[in-house]
């Protein structure tokens, strides 16, 4: 098989895992913040159920998330869904498990606010939303790149798992065709693809860095 | 009716008590120093004021408005809604270590709760933060970001921010301690001038000469109550407690 078959034979699977992370970004950043939100309510029984939420996202394997996400509905409730669950059923795991790191770096930037940041907001007559927008996050946005850097490019490399699911990702696909044609280059292939698709992301994510970088 | 007026206030943190009974009355115009050894409830009463802090008992009125509300216990809580923003309406703050917005540049921190919280127009808040910061000598700054300012620059760019929703009375918690001597003098020359403009003010201070020249009355504080006040001549020139004499004698 010549190099162009073979990325051609990629591609496919490239796209699906291009889509996996696109999606999973989209819904897990904004998901994040509001488990986050939950996760410092006053309210105990709240806060302790996201707690327990955060806690077994990240204390159990990705892998082991989505087999209970697609094969959950069937098992529990005897639920036979949709042909087209498999992949929803990846986006909803990766979703729901990065939103969990993504709560716990929100927290960690929100709480690195000094009090006097609310404070001044406060006797100027700012509400608590428009300070929490206005004032707050986008500093703590700031803070917190270079974790959301670090969690964004896992995350490319966790697409490769949505093949335990058999949705044909890139991985999938590689593998597949590695086995079938007793060849190495497919698996350098999928290695490039990956490095490449990091370097991008690294790229992009320093940009945004340093354009929130105009202040200290 | 007075600005202000705090009657009887009480304040505890867990079991330390650090304002024991203190009432006040602020005038128009007038420019009250608030004097006294640190830990002795000065910033504390300033917080309970601007309602930062909430309060064990005794009362914080505005214009005779009151700020706290009994409940049926007797235990005051802050009012809400419409009536806390139009309390916070009547007094501004300005902070020991400036508080300022680090990614709005100098203009937008002076104008952005204008805007926001008050509904002006760009046009009519960028007026008034011109104005202002023109008065601060800040005019060529209006587009540094505050970490390219020098201490007393920030700490002039947050009087005019406090400024610029136009306040009735104008707290200061230590404005110059966080500052080297020279930056000190520049802010506290931006103080007078408001005082020439009888800006009513209330000034939190280690500057004894500062609160002389300034204040047209001294609270002395010292454990939680006044333990004196009067004119600055009174009380720098001829204080009647021992500990008062004592405490001004250290700073000469």
């Amino acid at each position: 098989m010549d190099l162009l078959t073979l990325l051609s034979n990629l591609s496919d699977g490239m796209i699906v895992s291009i889509q996996i992370f696109a999606l999973t970004l989209v819904l897990s950043l904004p998901l994040g913040l509001i488990v986050a939100l939950g996760r410092m309510s006053k309210n105990p029984i709240l806060r302790n159920l996201v707690k327990v939420y955060i806690s077994f996202m990240r204390g159990t394997p990705l892998m082991l998330q989505l087999m209970v996400v697609y094969f959950g509905p069937y098992y529990m409730f005897g639920l036979i869904m949709p042909r087209g669950y498999r992949f929803y059923a990846v986006i909803i795991g990766f979703a729901l498990n990065y939103a969990a790191y993504f709560a716990e770096i929100y927290r960690g930037g929100i709480e690195s606010m000094p009090v006097g940041q609310y404070e001044a907001a406060k006797i100027l007559g700012y509400s608590k939303v428009q300070t929490f927008f206005r004032i707050i996050m986008p500093q703590v946005i700031r803070r917190i790149i270079p974790s959301i850097t670090n969690e964004v490019i896992t995350l490319v490399k966790d697409t490769s798992l949505a093949y335990v699911i058999s949705v044909t990702e890139m991985f999938t696909v590689a593998r597949a065709v590695a086995s079938a044609q007793a060849n190495m280059m497919p698996y350098v292939a999928a290695g490039v693809f990956y490095y490449v698709f990091n370097f991008v992301v690294a790229t992009v994510m320093e940009k945004i860095e340093n354009k929130l970088s105009y202040y200290r | 009716m007075s600005l202000l007026e705090i009657r009887q206030l009480k304040k505890s943190f867990g079991d330390l008590q650090v304002i024991k009974n203190i009432s006040l009355k602020v005038e128009q115009g007038e420019v009250i120093a608030i004097i006294g050894p640190s830990g002795s409830g000065k910033s504390t009463l300033l917080r309970c004021a601007t309602m930062l802090e909430s309060i064990d008992a005794g009362d914080i009125l505005y214009l005779g408005e009151s700020a706290f509300k009994a409940d049926k216990d007797g235990m005051p809580h802050k009012v809400t809604g419409a009536e806390l923003k139009k309390i916070r309406s009547y007094f501004g703050l300005v902070f020991q270590d400036f508080n300022l917005f680090p990614h709005f540049s100098v203009m937008k921190n002076v104008t952005d709760a204008l805007i926001h919280t008050q509904n002006k127009s760009k046009e009519e808040a960028y007026d008034i933060g011109r104005r202002l910061l023109t008065k601060m000598g800040l005019s060529e700054k209006e587009n540094a970001y505050p970490f390219q300012l020098s201490g007393g620059q920030q700490q002039r760019v947050s009087i005019a921010r406090a400024l610029a929703l136009n306040p009735k009375v104008l707290f200061f918690d230590e404005p110059t301690s966080a500052l080297d001597p020279e930056l000190t003098s520049e802010v506290l020359k931006v103080i007078k001038s408001l005082a020439k403009e009888h800006m009513t003010m209330v000034i939190v201070t280690h500057e004894m000469n500062f609160a002389k020249e300034v204040a047209n009355h001294v609270i002395f504080m010292d454990e939680g109550v006044i333990a004196e006040e009067g004119t600055p001549e009174e009380v720098f020139g001829n204080p009647k407690s021992d500990r008062t004499k004592a405490f001004i004698k250290g700073y000469q």
